[in-house]
Order: structure tokens, then C-alpha cells, then sequence
């Protein structure tokens, strides 16, 4: 298994150089950094060029990515091009986006699950055919528009809840933004799990539970559940860098100033620098995520062995 | 559904070939068993009679799809419900109606009273569970044990099946065993805690043809130590002539011979039995082109009328179609009683006598 860890964590360090270069040449590519800086005025040319010396815009792709990439070993994702130093940035929108996929998450799991788990034991009854639309409504229907509806009716109409996120992000203003972030990935948990549980309470060894005359809860947890749930925990831990990277569009609508946040204005600006810290990061994450699904994966499976 | 089933009942139950002095352990009455799917309705049982005794083996014979599974799994209590469910009969064990029983009652006698062992061993066991683990938990369950006693108890019956290294191998997960191992610990699981009757689903099918034969006798050898009644079902006329005391042959969900093991062998009063022991090969007959019953087991959804066998029978006559044979009781040429022999064939005499 340590052979295992190592061999992984080698195996991260071109899927890191490659992500984070394409996203670089594509920030490159989607116009001049210096033009944004301006807005709509049209810059001097010769401060233009001057800027463009200072940050280096001149040296081509490759050379810009290499010093990049040197300043990351040394803890220096860079300055914005407004000055600030892109980790302060990241250390105040960090966190906020981290509690938010916290709560997010924490809905995913016990709701999407929770569900699931109830479909797929009544499979055929109303209470599954009510999952399977309500989950069949909410995959189809875009994050943002469940996002204002929510708002609207949680927020503005009845008053139950935060229509926008204060600054400091306390936990209670975050659960309706986390719920809107989960929706879809609670969504999908729910379905996955019914199909699982459908599918494995047809499985031999249930049948052999049964046969031994264990309670129908037992049957249930030690049997039935605890071999339904892995593919589950698989998804869970993808989805769980997926959830960081598409608070984008929930932080939006709330107001929230973490990282879809800031990876916004980034974008707008044309600011290379915070745009590539943040992905960066967001990449670390989703590969770190991923790691540990595989490793759980095999303390779940003991079928699954690592060579 | 009723009219063919009460009949065959009706002379079954009464028949000689029900044990008529002490109590057997399990009897089995006109069961009848069905699904409701998509479909229609697939008439699995059809009123199937039989019967127990502690120390005592039964073999159910039959093609695939006669039955055999969804029969004894209606004993067990464990059909698949929906869609399976029992629409008729009596299952009585130890003097008790089953069937009348509350469903937590019913899985009290699981594991306890009665087991089952499976074919598949590989896929019966749980994977993600130690073998120890789920040895031990009809122990914990059942009984209340302590998880370390319980692992001790474990131990104890991989011994006892005959698992070498038992100690250390009772931490590992079925996928580290082998198959004839794997099954042994299918028979310890059933064995645990001793029950009166042990049902057997094809338990050597899934086996190497080696290790068949040990598996058999280890299964053998348990139900002479504990005095257990043994229900052997398979579909390989092989295995169960050194085993069975008496064997039950099903057709489409329905019995349709039951004898003593050796006079079956000897005389079958069955087209459908004849047909089964002439398609096994023999050394005595080496060279000849093998039998095999023409045709394919009836849909379940469509039993044909009259005998279900008669599409097939080289024996069929006109009243094969219409009237639906009851389990007649067998005798010799002369009248005089064979003990436990029954065969539901309009022609059993013919069959029999020549
Ligand atoms: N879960 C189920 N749903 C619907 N029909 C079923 C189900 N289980 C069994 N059946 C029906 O019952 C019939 C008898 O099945 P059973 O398993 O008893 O056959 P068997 O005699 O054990 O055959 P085999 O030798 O293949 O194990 C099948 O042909 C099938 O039509
Ligand atoms: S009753 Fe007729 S069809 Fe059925 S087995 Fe006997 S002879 Fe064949
Ligand atoms: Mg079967």
C-alpha cells in the first residue's frame, strides 16, 4: 500500500504540470492582460509597453510559465496585477469556499444518501417514484436557476433565510447556498445509491444474510449497505473537488466571496496570475481528493488490491 | 390455479408414500408457490408434497426451472418477495405450520433450526466481511455472544469442517479461499449452531469434480454426527446415489416420483425419471450414443394441460393432454406395497412393469 501512496503521488506530478500549463496558455489566449487592466479606455501605448515589460508579458509562453512554476516551489504563486500577493487572496477566499463545500457536502451525503437509501429499499412505490422525479427535476434544471428560485422564495418572499451571504460567512447564512451547491450532486448520490441498493439486494450474500436469520436492520447495515456504498464513496470523494470548483456559480448568486468569487474577477480582468493560483490550488485538491478515494476504495474493498 | 393442485394434494398426502407413525420433522404439503411479474404469473410450485425425518436424507431432483430452489425456499422463509409468494399449503416444522407463524418467529428458526447452504459459495459470502466475521455473527446474533468468543466459535468450526491453518484464516475475506474451502465454510455457517435440518442447494455444483466428492462427504459425515435431516437438491443423479435415503423428482414445479434411492435407480416409474437416468453416461454402456430428453422444460407462465411432461413423453396418449396425473401410489406387478414410492403418470404401471 505505501508503494502504492508513492507510486500515486509521482504519477500527480505531470497531470499537475499539464493542468496548470493549459490553463496558463489559456488565460494567454483569451486576449491582453494589460488591454483589461484598462477597461474600455484605450491605454497609452508607451505605459502599455512598459507594464508589459514589468510583468514579463514579453517573454514567450513557455519561459513565463517556467518562472511561474519556480515561484510555486517557493510558496510565491505571484502578485495580481493590481499588486496584491495572490496567497493573501487565496487565504481569505479559501476558507470560505471550504466551509461552503463543508455544508454542501454534508447535505450531499446524509440527504442524497438518505434518500437513496429509501428508494431503492421501495423500489416501485410512490416514495421512490417521488425521488426518482424530484432528483430527475433538479439534475435537469441549471444550478443557477434553482439557485434565484431559492433565493427568492427562502430569502426575499418568506424571510427564512439569508438571501445574500454577510461578510465572515457564518455557517447559518451558508446553508442555503450550500444546499443550492449540493443540489445536483445530491441529485445524482440519491440515484446512485438506489440503483446500488437495488442491485446488490438481489446479491447472493444479502439472500445468505437473510438465510441466517439475522434482523431485517442488520441484513440492512452490515450487508446490504455497507457493500452498496462504495461505488457511492467513490463518487463522494470525486465530487467533493468538483463541489470546490463549482461554487463559481452558487458564490455568484449569494454574494460569496470565496473562490469562485475572486477565480471570477480573474477571469474578467484577464488577471493571469490569480487565475492560475487559484486553479492551481483547485487542481491540488481535486488530485488530492481523488487519492483518497482510491485509498479508501481499498479499506472498503478488501477485494481490491494495490500492487 | 387451484384445480390441478388440490387434486394432486389430495392424493399425495393421503398416499403410502407419506411416513405414517412418528412425526417427521418437516412435511411439506401441497405447497404452492407463484410470481407475479411483468409477464404473468409463473407457477413455480404446484402443490408439492414431502417429507423429513431428523437423520434422514431427501434429494430433489429436476431439470432446471422445475422448482427445486423456490420449493426450499419457501421452507426457508426466504423467498424473494415481491414477486415470489406462497399461495397455498402447509409447512410443517416440528409440528408447527410455518406459514402461520409471525415473520420474527420465522427468522428465529433461520440459522437456528433450519439452514440453508447455497451453490455458490463465492458470491454467497459477503466480500467485504472476514470469514471469522461472518462465522461468528450467528453466534453474536443469535446467541448473544461476546465478539471474542464468537471468533473462538469460528475458529472451532473451520476446524471442524476440515480447514487447515484455521486460526490465521479466520481473518481472511472469502476471495482468499478456494472454492471447495470456500464452501466448507458455507457448511460451517449452516452448521454453527446445529440445526435440525440442513437444506442444501446444489451445494457441489459450483465445485471442481474432486473436491465434489469430499465436499459431499464432509456434508454426509456432519448429518450422521448431529442426526440432522438433510434436503439435497440437485440436478446430478451422480451425487446422490450414495447419499440420499429417498429422492423427490420435479417437473414444472410439481412431483412427479418420489422412491427410495436404490429402487429408482433400479425401476423408475416415470417417463420423466427414465429419461433423466438414461441421459447420464454409464460405464456399463460405454460407446452408446447418449439419451437426452427431447424438447425444453415447460414455460412457467404456460404449463401445458393435462401432464405438464406430455409435450415430451415418448409415452404420451390422449388422456396425457386432458387429465392431469395424480401421484398414484406404486406397486409391484402383483398389488402388493412398495414403501415410499409414488409416480404421477396416467401409465406408472407400464413405466414400471414394462
Ligand atoms: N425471483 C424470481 N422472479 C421471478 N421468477 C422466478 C424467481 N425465482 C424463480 N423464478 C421462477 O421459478 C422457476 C423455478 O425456479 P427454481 O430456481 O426453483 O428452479 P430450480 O429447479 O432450482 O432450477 P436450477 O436447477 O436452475 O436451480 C424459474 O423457472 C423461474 O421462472
Ligand atoms: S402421464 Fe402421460 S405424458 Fe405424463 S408422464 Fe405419464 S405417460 Fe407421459
Ligand atoms: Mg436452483
Amino acid at each position: 500500500m505505501g508503494r502504492y501512496v508513492i507510486r500515486r503521488l509521482l504519477q500527480m506530478i505531470p497531470v499537475f504540470i499539464g493542468t496548470t500549463f493549459i490553463i496558463f496558455a489559456m488565460v494567454h489566449a483569451l486576449g491582453d492582460p494589460v488591454a483589461a487592466l484598462f477597461g474600455d479606455k484605450a491605454p497609452d501605448p508607451a505605459v502599455a509597453a512598459q507594464l508589459r515589460q514589468q510583468l514579463g508579458l514579453n517573454d514567450p509562453l513557455i519561459v513565463q510559465y517556467g518562472n511561474y512554476m519556480k515561484g510555486i516551489f517557493t510558496g510565491d504563486l505571484g502578485t495580481t496585477f493590481s499588486g496584491q500577493p495572490v496567497t493573501e487572496l487565496l487565504k481569505t477566499a479559501y476558507p470560505t469556499t471550504l466551509k461552503l463545500t463543508v455544508v454542501a457536502f454534508t447535505f450531499e451525503v446524509i440527504i442524497g444518501i438518505g434518500l437513496g437509501v429509501i428508494s431503492g429499499m421501495r423500489r416501485g412505490r410512490l416514495a421512490d417514484t417521488g425521488v426518482m422525479v424530484m432528483t430527475l427535476i433538479v439534475i435537469s434544471i441549471p444550478t443557477f436557476v434553482i439557485g434565484y428560485v431559492l433565493q427568492y422564495l427562502f430569502g426575499v418572499k418568506w424571510g427564512l433565510a439569508d438571501a445574500t451571504v454577510p461578510e465572515g460567512a457564518p455557517i447559518q447564512s451558508l446553508l442555503l447556498p450550500g444546499f443550492v451547491l449540493a443540489s445536483v450532486s445530491l441529485a445524482y448520490v440519491a440515484r446512485l445509491t438506489r440503483t446500488t441498493i437495488a442491485e446488490n439486494s438481489k446479491a447472493d450474500y444479502v439472500r445468505t444474510a437473510v438465510a441466517k436469520g439475522l434482523p431485517r436492520r442488520r441484513v440492512i447495515t452490515h450487508h446490504l449497505l455497507r457493500n452498496s456504498l462504495i461505488p457511492v464513496i467513490t463518487f463522494l470523494g470525486t465530487d467533493l473537488g468538483a463541489l470546490m470548483g463549482g461554487a463559481l456559480v452558487t458564490e455568484r448568486i449569494f454574494n460569496i466571496h470565496g473562490v469562485g468569487y475572486y477565480l471570477y474577477q480573474g477571469i474578467l480582468r484577464q488577471n493571469t496570475p490569480t487565475v492560475v493560483g487559484f486553479v492551481t490550488v483547485l487542481v491540488i485538491v481535486f488530485l488530492l481528493a481523488n487519492l483518497l478515494v482510491d485509498l479508501l476504495y481499498a479499506v472498503l474493498d478488501p477485494r481490491i488490491r494495490y500492487a | 390455479m387451484g384445480i390441478h393442485a388440490t387434486e394432486v394434494t389430495a392424493d399425495a398426502g393421503r398416499g403410502r408414500t407419506a411416513d405414517s407413525e412418528d412425526a417427521p420433522l418437516l412435511q411439506v404439503k401441497n405447497l404452492q408457490v407463484e410470481f407475479r411479474t411483468r409477464d404473468g404469473v409463473a407457477k413455480a410450485v404446484n402443490g408439492v408434497n414431502y417429507s423429513v425425518r431428523a437423520g434422514e436424507t431427501l434429494a430433489i431432483l429436476g431439470e432446471s426451472g422445475s422448482g427445486k430452489s423456490v420449493s426450499s425456499q419457501a421452507v426457508m422463509g426466504i423467498l424473494d418477495s415481491p414477486p415470489g409468494f406462497v399461495t397455498g399449503g402447509e409447512i410443517v416444522f416440528k409440528g408447527e405450520d410455518l406459514l402461520k407463524l409471525s415473520s420474527e418467529k420465522r427468522r428465529k428458526i433461520r440459522g437456528t433450526q433450519m439452514a440453508m447452504i447455497f451453490q455458490d459459495a463465492l458470491s454467497s459470502l459477503n466480500p467485504v466481511h472476514t470469514v471469522g466475521t461472518q462465522l461468528g455473527e450467528m453466534f453474536r446474533v443469535h446467541r448473544g455472544t461476546s465478539k471474542s468468543e464468537a471468533k473462538k466459535k469460528a475458529v472451532e468450526l473451520m476446524e471442524r469442517v476440515g480447514i487447515p491453518a484455521a486460526k490465521e484464516r479466520v481473518n481472511q475475506y472469502p476471495h482468499q479461499f478456494s472454492g471447495g474451502m470456500r464452501q466448507r465454510i458455507m457448511i460451517a455457517m449452516a452448521l454453527a449452531l446445529e440445526p435440525d435440518l440442513i437444506i442444501a442447494d446444489e451445494p457441489t455444483t459450483a465445485l471442481d469434480v474432486t473436491v465434489q466428492a469430499q465436499v459431499m462427504e464432509l456434508l454426509a459425515d456432519l448429518q450422521a454426527e448431529y442426526n440432522m435431516g438433510l434436503i439435497l437438491i440437485t440436478h446430478d443423479l451422480g451425487v446422490v446415489a450414495d447419499v440420499a435415503d429417498k429422492i423427490a423428482v420435479m417437473y414444472a414445479g410439481r412431483i412427479v416420483e418420489t422412491a427410495p434411492v436404490h429402487e429408482l435407480y433400479k425401476r423408475p416409474a416415470h417417463p420423466y425419471t427414465r429419461g433423466l437416468l438414461d441421459s447420464i453416461p454409464r460405464l456399463d454402456q460405454k460407446g452408446q450414443e447418449l439419451y437426452a430428453i427431447k424438447g425444453l422444460p415447460p414455460n412457467l407462465l404456460r404449463i401445458p394441460s393435462g401432464c405438464a411432461f406430455n409435450p415430451r413423453c415418448p409415452m404420451a396418449q390422449e388422456i396425457c393432454r386432458t387429465e392431469i396425473p395424480p401421484l398414484h401410489a406404486v406397486t409391484e406387478a402383483d398389488g402388493a406395497p412398495i414403501q415410499g414410492r409414488g409416480s404421477a403418470c396416467h401409465f406408472w404401471k407400464e413405466t414400471i412393469h414394462g
